[in-house]
């Protein structure tokens, strides 16, 4: 399976750092053979079917780090492939940890999948151990509400959350703003299903009119752009009050939405 | 008699992990055993006092010497008992040995509380810790009587800070003892939930004994959490103990459960597979740095132990 992506693989693979304890997994559960098979598939569907060109991957520093990114596109395939680049086109090569809903963990084989592969339940705690631990920990501030976008308000960013903020003051952790292009069109999204979501307890339920296609529920095979920027600082307390706090989630949402547009407008098309 | 040396009163004390304490502790400190059930192969040494709790005669016992530390572990869990009895003497009868630690001004209580107090829930922080919301009974209310005491035991740390108190929150403990995780571990063929592999704790019963006996140490006061070796998934556990195994999906399993439970063919309340669901697992950093705790059991040792029958 992973002779497709030859021996770069492999190699990075041997390279990169997990925090396995004398129980063969780590403390969050990540288990190494899962997170092969895990890496692998990411990787392919990076290389081969998202074909993402990455940008800036110099810009990540080793040790803790907060990524920050726009999040779009029904399915968190942005998150994957963002794990992705981390693990492919970083240098030294590393394991992203991501923060998943709590509501996740009611379902079967999702919260075990996520367990294996190092996917940690969001809440501040878990954040806090893990960039603790100089993890590099993914973050979509807009969560939700970003990912279930209906397809006129893409690329808009809505309104970011605080707490990344407060939490990368608290450890001092620097962060490193992330845009994502190509994420939005994978699935064409034209309204969102309230009703139905609310009854299975669903955060969200995108109408996708795709899904009446043949292959319908794979993504549209767009070409992902991932444009990593230059990590940001901030000093100050973490217990601020919101309108201090902001100010500073204010810079890193500018940051993201000015690489947005840049790479809007770079891009010649949409699937190639 | 110098702090450190005087008698310990140990409550529960003919339960298993009681008799694996009052065995550790006898041969350095005279310990008086109390607990209503018998205690045939107990220690010349050790005196045993045949009282329910909640009666009158337990202050006797207090009366006539003075007692250095209480230790309770006699906290009821039986899934089968009726509230009321739970209530009773949980509560009721935890409450009177307060009044007599206070009356009797023993300078250390010591509780054995549970890490399932905290409650496994879908949006647990992966390790809880002292601070983290008692929230076992939002989805078992049947173990709201545990999380009284636990929180009783809270009250008597600002009421009587002249007595040094410790609550001890040790995650499953596995051994000879009959509790659920124990005799889950002990099941011919273990179920587990299809798509569920929750990362889990358990703590050999010595290493429990070892830490209660940490506690006694003059100046220790506060809530620790326990846990032992490192955390792992259920399915590890399983597997160490080279059982059958078999996956059922929650809906069903949480039916038949039900079912099996009315009928008293399963000693296991419906409401406790939450446990092999969601992660209840616990920061034991307290322990580790304040009383110096350190499992000396390995995981394997501790998993294994659950097949040893009796001593």
């Amino acid at each position: 399976m992973t002779a497709k992506l030859g021996e770069e693989f492999n190699d990075r693979l041997s390279r990169v750092p997990l925090n396995l304890t004398s129980t063969g997994v780590d403390p969050f559960g990540l288990d190494p053979q899962w997170t092969k098979y895990a890496l692998a598939s990411v990787a392919f569907l990076h290389r081969h079917y998202f074909r993402s060109e990455v940008f800036g991957a110099e810009n990540l520093p080793t040790g803790r780090v907060l990524v920050v990114a726009n999040h779009s596109g029904q399915l968190p395939f942005d998150a994957t492939l963002i794990g992705a680049a981390l693990f492919m086109d970083v240098e030294p090569p590393r394991f992203m940890r991501a923060m998943v809903e709590k509501w996740t963990q009611t379902l079967p084989f999702v919260s075990l999948l996520f367990s294996r592969i190092g996917q940690v339940v969001g809440v501040p705690e878990n954040a806090r151990m893990l960039l603790e631990n100089d993890e590099a920990l993914l973050v979509f501030p807009e969560g939700a509400r970003g990912i279930s976008k209906t397809f006129d308000k893409r690329y808009q960013l809505v309104d970011f959350g605080l707490g990344f903020m407060r939490l990368a003051l608290e450890t001092n952790t620097p962060i490193v703003p992330v845009a994502v292009i190509g994420g939005e069109e994978q699935y064409v999204s034209v309204g969102n299903f309230e009703a139905l979501a609310k009854f299975l307890r669903m955060p969200f339920l995108p109408i996708l009119p795709q899904l009446a296609l043949p292959f319908g529920a794979l993504p549209l095979p767009t070409r992902y752009r991932i444009y990593f920027g230059e990590p940001m600082r901030f000093s100050g307390d973490p217990d601020d009050d919101d309108a201090i706090i902001e100010e500073k989630v204010f810079v890193v949402r500018a940051a993201i939405q000015a690489m947005v547009h840049r790479g809007l407008n770079a891009r010649k098309s949409i699937f190639f | 008699m110098d702090r450190g040396e005087g008698t310990i009163l140990v409550t529960g004390a003919c339960g298993r992990l009681g008799k694996h304490l009052v065995r550790t502790l006898h041969r350095r400190r005279r310990v008086i055993a109390v607990d209503r059930r018998p205690f045939p192969d107990k220690p010349k040494d050790v005196v045993h006092e045949c009282v329910d709790i909640r009666r009158k005669k337990l202050k006797d016992v207090f009366r006539a010497e003075p007692i250095e530390a209480v230790m309770h572990l006699g906290v009821m869990h039986d899934p089968r008992a009726s509230q009321d009895e739970h209530h009773a003497w949980n509560v009721a009868g935890f409450q009177k040995l307060f009044d007599y630690v206070e009356q009797f001004r023993v300078p250390k209580l010591v509780v054995l509380s549970s890490a399932n107090v905290y409650g496994p829930q879908p949006h647990n922080a992966q390790f809880l810790d002292e601070s983290a919301p008692l929230l076992a009974s939002a989805r078992f209310s049947e173990i709201r009587d545990l999380i009284e005491v636990d929180m009783l035991t809270q009250g008597f740390f600002w009421k009587h800070p002249q007595t040094e108190t410790v609550i001890l929150r040790p995650v499953h403990i596995l051994g000879t003892v009959h509790n659920a995780a124990s005799n889950f571990l002990r099941l011919p063929t273990i179920p587990t939930l299809m798509g569920f592999d929750p990362m889990v704790q358990v703590v050999h019963e010595s290493d429990v004994v070892r830490a209660l006996e940490q506690t006694l140490t003059p100046g220790k006061r506060g809530i620790y959490n326990l846990a032992g070796p490192e955390p792992l998934p259920l399915s590890h556990i399983v597997k160490l103990l080279g059982r059958p195994n078999i996956a059922v999906p929650y809906m069903l399993s949480k039916a038949v459960l039900k079912r099996l439970w009315n009928l008293r063919l399963t000693t296991f309340p419906a409401p406790e597979l939450d446990h092999i669901r969601f992660v209840c697992m616990v920061d034991d950093k307290r322990a580790r740095d304040e009383l110096g705790y350190m499992p000396a059991m390995s995981i394997e040792e501790t998993v294994r132990s659950v097949d040893f029958g009796r001593w």
